[in-house]
């Protein structure tokens, strides 16, 4: 679930205009994605656990986001470095480590932890309300933004409906098990929940229907760029600048 | 103000839930309406709406006769529909905002729809709840939130689908005295005698698809419970 709770109210970072941190969290991540060298993607998780830093987000709230990540990625460490052709670099029986494979896995490793960590800040840093005036502000497509409220909204709906459901079965007497009463129980939950989110759907409709809905969704809020914004927009394109020079000139 | 007339109605694959049924609403009335489970009192209000189509029957708004979905914009400006569940009234992040929100779609300004929504707060002693997150309010709270963001269209008739279910005594009065003080015409769903004797002049009934006017005087008997109840006694 979306936890906003155990998270700094305030930092520098959490100053600056959503919009400058959207672009330029967008632009990092770019970036890093079609990077090779080593020398720019440790540069850049460095950059990203400096960010992490500045936004005062505790250690502990930052490893238990990237965690989901990490195992992600521990798949592909199970597997690149066996199927990527190279110098042999190890071997598990019949099958043969690369030089390559290994380096490869590694790469992805860093680049997913410093687009994530960078992500992480701009999470922890923005309340969920403000990220979808900002994307609105930014001109991002009408419908993806509403998609992004509705999300946000009706998430803490459809799970307060999933652990109504859940209870009842429970004081039914219901034990989930390796058997076929089981699976069978757990698909009509999950049925269930999407009927009644189908039908939650169509009662929020036309309850906005009433009330004037014409396909525009309006934003009260206003944003206002400061000193502050300028400042780090600036200070952290010179420093993409220097990733893209490192990267493309391959000095390093 | 709203005339029904010979309106009938049935869900598909189902049997009929309205049959020729006529209702209208004057200026002014207070109207209470009541009935079984399933007797289609919800689907009434969605039909005024212009959100369910009837099968039968035409429908008089405002001296106007409205049948297709451009007729009922107008209607829906000026009716305003408080719903059974307030998950589903209640979908922006913010209070001040899903208040704001029919204003807006009304074509105010910013500025405009947030003095509305801010007065309409206030009106109903909800002051200070504007950046509240709607999801985390309490079912209380929502009730009268909701009713916040339909009186902040300024309508001229109210339609309240079941407005007590869920709240405790102490919110149901409040909600009975807003309702007292509200300068509208209203048609109010409940399933409870009390609420409806404080809050309309009229109670109607929707039965086998009709309603049916309910203003006699009965005089009947009532099973109560009080102490020393074992001895002979009579009540005044």
């Amino acid at each position: 679930m979306i936890r906003e709770g155990f998270l700094p109210r305030d930092s520098v970072i959490h100053r600056l205009d959503p919009r400058v941190k959207m672009v330029l969290v967008s632009v990092f991540s770019v970036l890093v994605a079609i990077s090779k060298q080593f020398s720019v993607l440790t540069l850049a998780l460095a950059l990203g656990l400096f960010v992490t830093l500045l936004a005062r987000i505790p250690l502990a709230e930052l490893i238990r986001r990237l965690v989901p990540v990490n195992l992600f990625i521990l798949f592909l460490w199970v597997f690149l470095p066996f199927s990527v052709e190279g110098r042999p670099l190890f071997s598990v029986g019949p099958l043969v480590g690369t030089h390559a494979g290994v380096l490869y896995a590694l790469q992805i490793t860093v680049k997913s932890n410093a687009i994530v960590a960078m992500l992480i800040t701009l999470v922890a840093s923005t309340s969920i309300l403000t990220l979808g005036h900002a994307m609105h502000e930014l001109r991002v497509p009408q419908r993806i933004v509403h998609l992004f409220f509705f999300t946000y909204r009706y998430v803490h709906v459809i799970r307060r409906e999933y652990l109504r459901l859940v209870s009842a079965m429970k004081v039914r007497g219901f034990r989930a098990g390796t058997n076929m009463h089981t699976y069978k129980s757990i698909a009509h939950l999950v049925g269930m929940l999407l009927v009644r989110s189908s039908e939650r759907a169509e009662r929020v409709q036309k309850a906005m229907l009433c009330r004037g809905f014409r396909g525009q969704l309006y934003s009260l809020s206003a944003f206002s760029v400061k000193k502050g914004d300028v400042a780090s927009t600036i200070v952290m394109f010179a420093f993409f600048l220097v990733l893209a020079i490192l990267e493309w000139t391959q000095i390093a | 103000m709203i005339h029904l007339k010979d309106i009938s109605f049935g869900y598909p694959g189902g049997i009929s839930v309205l049959d020729q049924l006529n209702l209208s609403l004057r200026a002014g009335d207070r109207t209470g309406l009541m009935g079984a489970n399933g007797s289609g009192k919800t689907t009434l209000f969605h039909i005024i709406m212009g959100l369910l189509k009837p099968s039968a029957g035409s429908i008089e708004i405002f001296g106007k006769p409205v049948r297709a979905g451009k007729d009922f914009e107008e209607v829906r400006q000026r009716v305003g529909l408080l719903f059974q569940d307030a998950d589903d009234q209640l979908f922006s992040p913010t209070v001040l905002e899903d208040v704001a929100f029919g204003p807006l779609n009304l074509g105010k300004s910013k500025e405009e729809a947030k003095t509305i929504a801010q007065k309409t707060l206030m009106s109903l002693g909800l002051t200070g709840f504007e950046d509240r997150v709607t999801h985390k309010l309490s079912g209380g709270e929502k009730r009268l939130v909701s009713l916040a963001t339909v009186l902040a269209m300024e309508p001229e008739v109210l339609l309240l689908d079941e407005p007590t279910t869920g709240l405790d005594q102490a919110t149901e009065k409040r909600l009975i005295e807003i309702l007292k003080g509200l300068d509208l015409s209203y048609i109010l769903i409940s399933h409870s005698m009390d609420f409806l004797m404080e809050t309309s002049q009229t109670i109607m009934c929707l039965r086998d698809g009709k309603v049916l006017l309910d203003d006699q005087s009965i005089p009947h008997t009532h099973v109560h419970v009080h102490r020393h109840g074992r001895y002979v006694h009579r009540h005044d």
